[in-house]
């Protein structure tokens, strides 16, 4: 039994990438970002998305179409899918207290809560169905066709009924007696498991005869860390009889934790749909080319950037068909660094089988996104800057395989301008024989030129206009030789001059201070 | 402020009278009567009101990677405590000594294993009284205040002991250990320690009884039930297809903290035995600030020192040297011997690889190091290496190297290239312009400058315009630093630079000796060799990406 919203044959591979080892690409292309918006501060839906671009390079175009069919059902019903998802959660809400205790080592509590999981787990089952046979009208998507089909025919009543009965005989009906004395910071210590006395196992006993003084705590049916105290405090006598409960539980909520994984993602995709309709950044869905190289935009927009500033961001046309290699050169601030992250963005979203900010978008599939941008000094101090480029570059040449995509921001610049271009030439003419799709972002003048004369490679160009101010659409032209820093060291630097940095006293906000 | 509300204080919780000569002598010689005047172990007597600590890192902290350095150092321990002494380094020739003197003595392998027991009780007591402090149950509350109690009790009557057995030599751990045996000889302490003590064993001897039933557990005295282990093994023991062993009872998965059902099943407990938990009572109300303020603040601002020499520990366990750093806030006079880059050399430890130490000096006018050569020679760690020098030796610690002369700073100001950051739609190079503006602002003649190939995102013309820029007036407010730069001709912009160069291996281009000699600049870079290396040309790469 499984929910296949995500491929049409298998289940979705919902393990995001471990915080220790993240996607590499993420930071570049401001990954977080995106994630952050599809996510409306739900840690879960954060995970399955990142899940979702982890694993999205090896779907094929008909898994794409596939799971754009299933958006465009949850973006024309999206209240509905709200609910479906709502109730999936259900049984892994409350901080996750009881599917996590599923996973206690203590026998009190595998069987206490193996118990509690199975009945919720089937109560929800039963009213998802309900909702969605209701409902299933207005899908047409062939995922949730095929979804519903399953939940009819494997949950129905006669089923759900036979198993709730099951449940009921699971309880302890005699009572458990521990000694112990009082140690240190008010622990248990020395506790003992104890036979209970014969007016403890008896109502009537109990009711007839007197006992010593006693005091009794009442556990709050809601009282779920109590619960878990509990089941603490008697395992330690009933040790012994535990762990036959727990494996059918743990099959239901297998297909529970499925559903919940699968429907998140979608719920991610509405989530920011909604995000960019109020800011304005209208989407559309790609188009996978069967082609190799073909890269078509209209209007393509950084969706992260929109996501930042909170407002519809320019975008770029760029037609880069049988032309693998795209060089961006130009002013500072000119919008390169913005357009190389909307080109991964987008791609990334396309093979997620997710819309995109563009009026239109065609593109290639590609056997994997790299990003090789200039990094902050090593901060793990193996080896110097240029160095670490090339050492990164390597990492890379051992994952990279064809058909990849390869954005370079300001690559092998930590050099002699000559060394560097001769470096970056050498990877990039490497890159592009073994069919790998290069975009690279450089303002080494010595670089761009040696591809002047390759009919494999565009030039785009950040330009300033008329009145010398920045502006960030790119535009299709040769490099130019010069970069702009000098206006920038003037500005900033005219209002004050060398006079005041001869001043005596310390500076404002200074750590240091004079002794006496 | 408070010196007489002090001394009065310390005679009401003491039965033995001072000695009449303390007062005398502490208006001839404040810093020798330590058990009225010792207050810091980081401060001099006197000199307490120049303590300003920092909540938060300054600016230089993540370019010198002392960010890496202060974590490692703190890890494991107070970090809320340490961080801000080893945010606030000072400018006081006296500070710096009073502080070398201590690191001296605890150098002694014997005087250092007296404190790290001694600091981890104290985190210990403090642990249990945050705790307590956010219990309401009365029962648990006393009880883990009574634990708080034994282990203070216990840590320092150990401390005491442990001086005067090792009988330390700097003026603020003598003054300290004189202060410490008046405390624990007062009549206060011995009562508080023993009563303590009391209480704990006849806690220990009170059984209780728990009756699980359904949702309740009932609590009683315990009366002498049998124990039920053994029976129920028996009568399951068909169920089971090997010679079971009886369980071993389960240990509570948390020692320290009681959840809610123990809290309630105590408090119980408490009134099944009122007698003993009055007592109990009584001794938390009559004992509610029974940690020393002196002892306190010893244990928190020893813990700088035990850190910081623990963290140089195994770096001078294979061979690297660590010295007394001469300090002067006038004289620009530096010099440094077999200095190394104290980040480096922990992660080099850990890969079992070896240190490269560096020498540079600035004598007469020179004031700035202008480090050029091949990538990955070592310039950059040279560069964090100078600041490092310069900010631990105003905390007071032993610095990387044989030997070392060096200037007090003002204020350490770093320039390193930045990551993109989306958050600051300005450009990188916009950026770099604006921030060294700032500090080219705030800068004056006693600060120390650390540029790191500044202007990167930038053409090389534009490189070779602004890097002079900024160097001259760098040279014109005369503070002292290091400027790492592919450039060559900022080596020669004035009698002020002194040129500086990695150097490689002449007999193999691509190995780096991470050597950093004075000499002039020859410009030569091994970009490529390096490509190759690392399997990166043309030819290389061609072959590499798979199918």
């Amino acid at each position: 039994m499984k929910p296949l919203l995500m491929h049409p044959d298998r289940d979705f591979d919902s393990q995001a990438p471990s915080e220790k080892e993240p996607l590499p690409f993420a930071q570049d292309i401001e990954l977080d970002v995106l994630l952050k918006a599809t996510a409306a501060d739900d840690r879960y839906i954060n995970d399955v998305m990142a899940a979702a671009c982890a694993h999205a390079w090896s779907n094929e175009a008909a898994t794409i179409l596939y799971r754009q069919d299933v958006l465009k059902d949850c973006l024309a019903n999206p209240a509905l899918v709200r609910e479906f998802y709502s109730i999936a959660i259900e049984p892994f809400d409350r901080n996750h207290s009881w599917s996590f205790s599923l996973y206690d080592r203590s026998a009190s509590s595998k069987v206490g809560s193996g118990v509690h999981a199975l009945q919720s787990s089937l109560d929800v089952l039963k009213r998802l169905r309900r909702t969605c046979s209701a409902n299933a009208a207005k899908f047409t998507s062939r995922g949730f066709q095929q979804f519903f089909a399953t939940l009819e025919r494997d949950l129905d009543d006669a089923y759900l009924n036979a198993a709730h009965t099951d449940l009921t005989n699971l309880t302890f009906q005699n009572g458990l007696l521990l000694s112990a004395q009082v140690g240190d910071g008010g622990k248990a210590i020395g506790t003992m498991l104890r036979k209970p006395q014969e007016r403890d196992l008896s109502w009537l006993r109990r009711t007839f005869t007197p006992g010593a003084p006693s005091f009794t705590l009442q556990l709050h049916p809601r009282d779920e860390a109590g619960s878990q105290a509990f089941a603490e405090l008697e395992n330690r006598g009933l040790i012994l009889i535990a762990d036959a409960v727990y494996q059918s539980a743990e099959h239901v909520l297998g297909f529970l934790r499925m559903l919940r994984a699968e429907l998140a993602f979608y719920l991610g995709c509405l989530n920011l749909k909604d995000r960019l309709d109020q800011i304005g950044e209208p989407v559309v869905f790609p188009e996978p080319a069967q082609d190799d190289s073909t890269f078509r935009c209209r209007n393509l927009r950084d969706v992260c950037l929109a996501l930042t500033m909170g407002h519809a961001v320019v975008g770029n046309d760029v037609d880069a068909d049988r032309t693998p290699l795209v060089i961006i050169t130009g002013a500072n601030r000119g919008g390169k660094s913005t357009f190389l992250r909307s080109v991964g963005l987008a791609q990334l979203m396309l093979q997620c089988g997710m819309f995109v900010t563009a009026d239109a978008l065609t593109s290639s599939l590609h056997s994997g996104l790299f990003t090789h941008y200039k990094r902050e000094e090593d901060r793990t101090m193996r080896s110097g800057k240029f160095d670490d480029e090339l050492v990164r570059m390597s990492a890379m040449a051992d994952a990279i395989r064809r058909r990849a995509l390869v954005l370079f921001n300001e690559s092998f610049a930590a050099t002699h301008e000559r060394e560097g271009a001769e470096i970056a030439r050498q990877i990039t003419s490497a890159l592009l024989d073994n069919g790998v799709t290069v975009f690279f972002v450089s303002h080494m003048y010595e670089f761009a030129r040696s591809f002047l004369d390759d009919d494999r490679a565009l030039f785009l160009r950040a330009d300033r206009d008329e009145s010398g101010a920045r502006n960030f659409r790119l535009r299709e032209a040769k490099p130019l030789a010069k970069s702009f820093g000098a206006d920038l060291y003037q500005r900033i630097f005219k209002a004050s001059t060398a006079a005041s940095a001869l001043q005596e006293n310390p500076p404002r906000g200074s750590h240091f201070r004079a002794g006496p | 402020m408070n010196l007489r509300g002090h001394a009065q204080a310390k005679f009401e919780r003491s039965d033995i009278p001072q000695p009449a000569t303390a007062k005398e002598k502490h208006r001839a010689d404040p810093a020798s009567d330590a058990a009225v005047t010792f207050q810091s172990i980081l401060f001099p007597p006197g000199l307490e009101n120049l303590r300003h600590d920092s909540a938060e890192p300054p600016a230089c902290f993540v370019d010198l990677n002392l960010d890496q350095i202060v974590a490692a150092i703190v890890e494991n321990r107070d970090e809320a405590v340490l961080r801000p002494i080893f945010y606030s380094p000072c400018r006081d020739e006296r500070i710096v000594r009073y502080r070398q003197a201590v690191f001296r003595d605890l150098e002694r392998p014997e005087i250092y294993a007296v404190f790290p027991p001694f600091t981890e009780a104290m985190r210990a007591v403090r642990a249990n009284l945050d705790y307590a402090g956010k219990i309401s149950a009365k029962c648990h509350r006393a009880t883990v205040i009574l634990r708080a109690a034994m282990i203070y009790c216990d840590a320092v009557s150990a401390l005491l002991r442990d001086l005067q057995s090792v009988a330390p030599r700097a003026p603020g751990l003598r003054n300290f250990q004189v202060y410490l045996a008046t405390y624990i000889g007062s009549h206060r302490f011995t009562e508080f320690a023993a009563e303590a003590w009391d209480i704990r064993q006849t806690l220990a001897e009170l059984s209780y009884g728990l009756l699980f039933l359904g949702d309740k557990v009932t609590v009683r005295k315990y009366a002498s039930e049998p124990d039920y282990t053994v029976t129920l093994l028996e009568r399951f023991a068909r169920f089971r297809d090997n010679d079971a062993q009886p369980p071993v009872p389960q240990k509570p998965r948390d020692d320290f903290a009681l959840n809610h059902i123990e809290e309630g099943i105590l408090e119980f407990v408490g009134r099944l035995f009122p007698e003993q938990f009055r007592r109990l009572d009584d001794f938390v109300a009559c004992h509610a600030d029974f940690i020393d303020d002196v002892v306190a603040r010893f244990d928190r601002e020893i813990g700088f020192f035990v850190s910081y020499l623990e963290f140089i520990a195994p770096l001078k366990r294979i061979g690297l040297y660590f010295c007394y750093p001469e300090v002067s806030t006038f004289s620009k006079e530096t010099s440094v011997a077999g200095g190394f880059d104290l980040a480096l050399a922990r992660k080099l430890l850990k890969e079992k690889k070896t240190v490269i130490c560096n020498d540079f000096h600035l004598t007469g006018a020179e004031r700035l190091l202008v480090i050029s050569g091949p990538n990955q020679g070592g310039k950059t760690t040279f560069a964090r290496m100078f600041g490092q020098l310069h900010f631990f030796a105003s905390l007071g610690c032993p610095v990387a190297g044989h030997s070392a002369r060096l200037f007090l700073p003002d204020h350490i100001f770093t320039h390193f290239e930045r990551e993109e950051d989306i958050t600051n739609l300005r450009g990188k190079l916009e950026d770099e312009l604006v921030r060294l503006h700032q500090s080219c602002e705030a800068m004056t003649p006693n600060s120390v400058i650390v540029l790191n190939e500044i202007f990167n995102s930038t053409s090389l013309d534009d490189q070779v315009f602004l890097s002079t820029k900024i160097l001259e007036k760098i040279l014109t407010v005369d503070a002292i630093g290091v400027c790492v730069s592919f450039i060559d001709a900022l080596s020669t912009l004035s009698e002020k630079t002194v040129s500086m160069v990695s150097t490689v291996d002449p007999d193999d281009l691509a190995r780096r000796t991470f050597e950093i000699a004075r000499k002039p600049a020859d410009g030569l870079a091994y970009a490529l060799s390096l490509a190759e290396k690392h399997g990166v040309t043309y030819e290389r790469l061609r072959n590499r990406v798979r199918p």
